[in-house]
Parts: structure tokens; C-alpha cells; sequence
């Protein structure tokens, strides 16, 4: 059982959470993920790791409110416990010899983008960070992303707050405007991360991606996680999550990801209702 | 006077029409009487050719001569010297080809049943025995086991008999390995493997769970910690496919995610929170006991058509004659001779179909089976949603990527000697991390070897 010492809600749909999880905290970097289990009976969900702190012992994730174990994993508070926690699972992320770096984030994918900026801002390198979100009330992190980055640029689709644009609009703008990167980390959704894909391929600026498929085991064991890249099958597990994203099969991994769409919301509805009638 | 008939005593089963629709256990056990009518064949034989027939050395001829004289807690005591996990290979060893094979009535006749002998013992015991067993006295050392699998639980059984203080590291939220994630339930109630771990933890085990060695903890680390020495049990690893187009359509299961989701997380259940897709037709590819069981639930989740996709004939078939029986009698076609090149999908990337072509058998190749060839012109489509690839695992890349100086093979299974010695001082390693993906005796039987070859590494140190 892991205890939850910090719960905030960040905006209506996310809500981040402190875990008591020594063993991972100990380990864990950037770019690396948990998987957890709510209660008994509930299923096995990946969480990037958003941060950890290795004197207190915690790991830090941030969620997006999705599904059913997400909605269950929302209605736990401080104090409560998560039945299961395991990690810290996958590759960290690369950042070793980076010089200058942009930093791409969507959504809640800016949760995991933060802890890489950040251990690139440590390390001397010079950070561009691009966050972007629909509206004004579903920023999250943004005085964080402020402390770590050199240049700082934030978009939403409806201009509620920053510039009104996508992503790539403004690292177009940071390319053309004449900034050399050694590297592009995007993370977010998948059709955001294939069209930064897309863009620095048509300037050869080598991007790394994050991916979050549907996982059980984390380990290595079902291969439920599998993507192609450069046309060979790989496991985001093992394997990734980190990836070259000018290999990744995009198209695929979005198709992957609606198998249990119908069963979700089904799923999901149940749990509120359950909720309501606790009301 | 010993019973002279030539069969077995038949297992009572569920009625295979019945069963295809539910999880429960499929062979329900015998009966006190026909344990008694049974264990009245054994001949007694003074060089007991069985016992060297099994893994893991049980005095077979000793614990069937306690059933006959109805101490069936005696023979229990008589099994329970030589395996940790009795109620769980009474019912998954393949008894056929180990110690049923050397049993001398078997020359003339059907063997003695030893299986379901054993698995008659071991759910008397766990049915009658309220006393738990008495914890040893602790010499004083740290063992450390990797993986609360058949091996790994073996390993830990053993050396906490000896005396020493073990933990066990699982990666998953429950202990158990393959015989939790893998074999369903209706092969092996969840609730026995459950009854055996608690027996270790009362012989004072440890076991933690959601600890992935080599990357939650390393080896080295392990070291640091006090363990003296450390047993690798982290089972088969990565599963295989076939790399033909269309793999990764949504409908295509490896067999560990299939079963996982069906077992572990009990996906079978109304309301469990994992979903597992509905289907109408599901084509398994493969022929072992890992296609036999993910064909098998199948059945019982629903679907009309089950096949068993084989590309040599039935004869090559590594799975047990018994799962394949079983797996016909419900309802589970079989088409071998029949190799799989492409998955179908419609335009939303489900699965439509599976383009196969016919086989033939031509010379033997360098596994001894005969080799499969195509035919021209053979090609034809099954009809089904669902396919799952059970063709075999990889091994898992954690712990060989984070330990220094432990010597892998050219498939990447770890290299240990007769006695689980590894390339590594006070590392032990054995079951499928080392052999490939092979059976839980077999599995058991290296977590018996290295537990032994563990106490004598630390004994030669202290």
C-alpha cells in the first residue's frame, strides 16, 4: 500500500498526487513510468513518473482524468492509500550532451515534459520550452516550465491565454527565426507529437518522443505495449517509452490506442454513477 | 493383493459441454475410494523406477504406500520432503512423460496414476490440516530470490526449510508467476497457488511484491543489502510473433496478454475493470500448452469458433496428449498442417480474417520433427476476429542489462551449470530465464538444484 502525502488539483481534469514510494523514488528519472492499481480488483494503468524527490521518498504523478481507474484513482484524498505502485519502469530519458534543446508539451503530456526540461536546465543546457492547451483553465505547470526554460512560448487553440496557435506553429517560428537544435522532445498526444514529427523532419532536427500505449504488465512480459518503429516491433515497456519519432508508426499506435474506447466509457460512467449515489 | 487392472482409474471431469462455459476446474479429483482402488496398483517396485523419472525426486512408491493404508497425511509428509508446490503439479506436470513413463505397469497397460495421486494428497492435506508447519530455526544468512514463480518459490521453500532468511522480489502485484498469469483457472484454481504461497510465508518467507530487479533494485544492490546469495527465477520473458503483416491490428493477443488479462486481472469475470475484447471466432496459432489453454478460454469467453493454427500435424504438437483431449472434447478445432502470413483488417484496423497456407511434413529438421513445407497454391482465408500468437518468448532483457559480469546465450537466457551456478560469484539462476520456455516441474526441479547448490556456496564461505 502506498500512501497519497500531497493531493492538487491542477485544473478541472488533471490532478496531481505525492506518493510515499522510496524504493522508486530512489531511482526513478525523467522519462520513466509507474504502473499502479487502485484498489484490489482494478486494473494495472501506466503514469509517467512528473517528479520525485529522493530525501522525502516520494514520486510524483500527474493524471489526467480519463477513465474509470482514473476517475477511482481522483476520488482517493491525502492520507488514503494506492493499492499498488510499481516502478520506476522503462528507459529514462536521454539528456546526456545536449546543449540546446526545445521542449515540446501538450496537454498533460506537459507533465512529463517538465521533469526532462528541468534536468536539461540543470545540466547547462539551454531550454525552449513550447507548451500548449486548449483553453486558459487547462494550463498546468507553467510558472515550473518558467524556472527551467531560456525561451518560453504558450499556446492555446482558443488564444483564452498566450498565442492562439498550435505547437508547431511557434516551433516553426523558433526554427525559422534561425535557433539550432540539437534535439526536439515532443510529448503530448499522439496526433500533436506526429505533426512536430513532421515539421522537424522537413528540417532533419533529430525528436524524440514519448509514448503512453495501452500496457498490463510494464515488464517485458505481454506485449500488449508493442509499436513499430523504423519497421521493426518494439515494446514501449523495454524498449521505450522514448522513441526516435521519426520512425514511429503514429497512425498504428492511434488505432491501437482506441481498442477498448467503447468499454472505457462504459466503464467510466459507471464508476460516476457509483459516485453520485455515494452523493 | 495389488489391484492387477490395466487402466487407470478414470479423473472425475466436468461434462465438456458444461465446462467450455465456465472457469471452474475442469478435472474435479479422486474420491477417497478411488484414491484407495488406485494406489492399490503400485507394485511397491524396490528400484523404483518413477522417482527417477521425476524433477524433483518424490518418493513415489513411499507416499502411494501411505494412501493405501489411509494416512493421507503421512503421504503428504512423504511429498511434501521433496516439492514446495504439490497441489500445484498433481495437476500441471506431465506425468505421462516423467514419472508415469517409468512406472513398470505401464509395459502392460495404463501406469500407475501418480498425477492424481498426488493431487489427491495435496487437496486432502490443504483440506484437513489446520496446523501449520513449524518455522526452522534461522542460521543467521540472507538469501535473496528473484521472481515468485515455480522456480523461484521452489528455491525459497528450500532454503527457508535449511533455516535461512529469504525474500522474494515479484515484478507483478501478486506472487505466483506463470502459474497466476498464465495457467487459467480452470487448469489451476487461483485459490491453491494462493493456499501453497501462504504455506511459504508461514515457513517465515518473505515476499514483496511490485519490485522489478533491474530497475526497482539491481543485483549489486541485493549484495549491498546483506543477501549472501541470490537465486534469478524471472521466468520466460517477451513474447514472440510471427512478424507477417498485419500483427499489430487491433484483435492480435500475444498469448501472455491474453492470458494475463483473462487470468490475472480476470478479465472473465462480469465487471472486472480489464477489458478483453468479445469475439466471435479466434484463431490461437501454435501448438504447446500455452496455445491449449489460450484456445480453451477463448471457448469459455464466448466465442463460437476456436482453431488451433499449427503449421506441423498433430503428432509434432509439444502440447501435453491430455490438454489437447480436452481442448477437443470442447469444442476447439484443430488445423494443422496450416501456417498463418497474413492477419486481415477492415478499415477501423479490427481484425477480419487470417490468410493461411497449407503444409506438408517433409525431412526431419534439427529439432527431430518433421519439417514443415508449403504447398503452392494453397492459400485460403479463416474467417475470425480475434487471433492470438502463442509461438513462443524471448527472454527478458531487464536483469541481463543491468548486472555486470552474468554471462547470457546467443538467445539471451542465462548460462548457469547442473547446479544454477551462473558466471557470477553467489548468483544462481534457473527455470525458463535459463532453459527457454519449458514446463513448471522442470522449473521447479532448478529451483530445488540451485536451493542446495545456494547452501553449500554459503557453507564454503562462512
Amino acid at each position: 500500500m502506498y500512501k497519497i502525502v500531497k493531493k492538487q488539483v491542477l485544473n478541472p481534469t488533471v490532478t496531481l498526487m505525492e506518493v510515499e514510494a522510496p524504493l522508486i523514488a530512489r531511482k526513478a528519472e525523467p522519462g520513466q513510468f509507474i504502473i499502479l492499481r487502485v484498489n484490489e480488483d482494478g486494473e494495472r494503468i501506466p503514469l509517467t513518473v512528473a517528479d520525485f524527490d529522493r530525501e522525502k521518498g516520494t514520486v510524483t504523478i500527474i493524471f489526467q482524468i480519463v477513465g474509470a481507474t482514473t476517475e477511482l484513482l481522483n476520488h482517493l484524498n491525502e492520507g488514503e492509500y494506492i493499492h499498488d505502485f510499481v516502478g520506476p519502469l522503462g528507459v529514462a530519458s536521454h539528456t546526456e550532451g545536449l546543449k540546446k534543446v526545445a521542449v515540446v508539451g501538450g496537454g498533460v503530456g506537459c507533465a512529463i515534459a517538465y521533469p526532462i526540461a528541468k534536468k536539461l536546465h540543470n545540466s547547462g543546457c539551454e531550454v525552449h520550452s513550447i507548451v500548449g492547451f486548449r483553453n486558459k483553465d487547462l494550463v498546468i505547470l507553467e510558472d515550473e516550465f518558467n524556472a527551467v526554460s531560456d525561451v518560453m512560448k504558450m499556446m492555446t487553440d482558443d488564444g483564452s491565454h498566450g498565442t492562439k496557435g498550435l505547437v508547431t506553429d511557434a516551433l516553426k517560428e523558433l526554427i525559422e527565426a534561425g535557433n539550432k537544435y540539437d534535439e526536439v522532445i515532443a510529448i503530448g498526444p499522439l496526433i500533436m507529437m506526429k505533426f512536430v514529427c513532421k515539421l522537424t523532419k522537413e528540417y532533419d532536427i533529430k525528436t524524440v518522443v514519448s509514448m503512453n500505449p495501452i500496457m498490463i504488465d510494464g515488464t517485458g512480459m505481454c506485449g500488449g505495449c508493442r509499436l513499430t518503429v523504423g519497421g521493426e516491433t518494439k515494446f514501449a515497456c523495454v524498449d521505450g517509452p522514448d522513441f526516435d519519432g521519426h520512425l514511429v508508426d503514429f497512425d498504428e499506435a492511434m488505432e491501437r490506442g482506441t481498442m477498448y474506447k467503447e468499454f472505457e466509457i462504459g466503464k467510466r460512467e459507471e464508476v460516476c454513477n457509483l459516485f453520485k449515489g455515494v452523493k | 493383493m495389488p489391484n492387477m487392472s490395466l487402466k487407470k482409474n478414470e479423473m472425475p471431469v466436468q461434462d465438456a459441454d458444461v465446462r467450455n462455459k465456465n472457469f471452474q476446474e475442469v478435472a474435479l479429483g479422486y474420491t477417497e475410494e478411488q484414491a484407495l482402488d488406485e494406489a492399490e496398483r503400485c507394485l511397491n517396485c524396490k528400484n523404483k523406477p518413477c522417482v527417477g523419472g521425476c524433477p524433483v525426486a518424490i518418493d513415489i512408491p513411499a507416499f502411494i504406500a501411505k494412501i493405501r493404508e489411509k494416512d493421507f497425511e503421512g503421504a503428504y509428509q512423504v511429498i511434501a520432503k521433496s516439492s514446495s508446490l504439490p497441489a500445484v503439479c498433481g495437476r500441471v506436470c506431465p506425468q505421462e512423460t516423467q514419472c508415469e513413463s517409468k512406472c513398470v505397469r505401464g509395459i502392460k497397460g495404463e501406469p500407475v496414476a501418480i498425477g492424481r495421486l498426488e493431487r489427491f494428497v495435496a487437496d486432502w492435506h490443504n483440506a484437513h490440516s489446520a496446523e501449520a508447519a513449524a518455522v526452522p530455526a534461522k542460521n543467521g544468512h540472507k538469501c535473496a530470490i528473484i521472481g515468485a514463480g515455480p522456480s523461484g518459490l521452489t528455491c525459497a521453500g528450500d532454503l527457508a526449510k535449511m533455516g535461512y532468511d529469504v525474500t522474494v522480489f515479484e515484478a507483478l502485484h501478486l506472487a505466483g508467476g506463470v502459474l497466476v498469469y498464465g495457467i487459467p483457472e480452470f487448469r489451476l484454481p487461483k485459490s491453491i497457488v494462493q493456499h501453497e504461497v501462504d504455506n511459504l510465508k508461514a515457513l517465515g518467507v518473505k515476499v514483496e511484491t511490485n519490485v522489478v530487479i533491474g530497475r526497482t533494485i539491481e543485483v549489486d544492490e541485493l549484495f549491498e543489502q546483506g543477501f549472501e546469495a541470490i537465486f534469478i527465477g524471472s521466468g520466460a520473458g517477451l513474447p514472440r510473433f510471427m512478424n507477417i503483416p498485419g500483427e499489430n491490428l487491433k484483435g492480435v493477443y500475444s498469448a501472455n496478454e491474453f492470458l494475463t488479462r483473462v487470468n490475472l486481472m480476470k478479465a472473465y469475470k462480469e465487471g472486472s475493470d480489464t477489458p478483453i475484447k468479445k469475439n466471435t471466432s479466434v484463431a490461437v496459432v501454435g501448438g504447446g500448452n500455452v496455445a491449449m489453454d489460450a484456445a480453451r478460454c477463448a471457448k469459455r469467453l464466448g466465442a463460437e469458433n476456436v482453431y488451433i493454427v499449427y503449421r506441423r500435424g498433430e503428432e509434432e504438437m509439444p502440447a501435453r496428449n491430455e490438454e489437447i483431449e480436452h481442448a477437443k472434447e470442447e469444442g476447439i478445432i484443430f488445423k494443422t498442417l496450416n501456417n498463418p502470413v497474413e492477419i486481415l483488417g477492415n478499415e477501423h484496423k479490427f481484425v477480419t480474417g487470417m490468410k493461411c497456407v497449407e503444409m506438408e511434413l517433409g525431412e526431419p529438421d534439427a529439432s527431430g520433427r518433421r519439417r514443415p513445407i508449403e504447398k503452392p497454391d494453397s492459400e485460403f482465408v479463416l474467417d475470425v476476429d480475434c487471433v492470438v500468437m502463442s509461438i513462443g518468448t524471448s527472454p527478458n532483457p531487464l536483469i541481463r542489462n543491468t548486472t555486470k559480469g552474468l554471462e547470457t546465450n546467443k538467445h539471451g537466457c542465462f548460462i548457469a551449470d547442473d547446479n544454477g551456478q551462473t558466471s557470477r560469484e553467489g548468483v544462481f539462476a534457473g527455470g525458463d530465464a535459463v532453459t527457454g520456455a519449458a514446463t513448471v516441474i522442470l522449473a521447479m526441479g532448478a529451483g530445488k538444484t540451485a536451493a542446495k547448490a545456494m547452501d553449500e556456496y554459503i557453507k564454503s564461505k562462512s
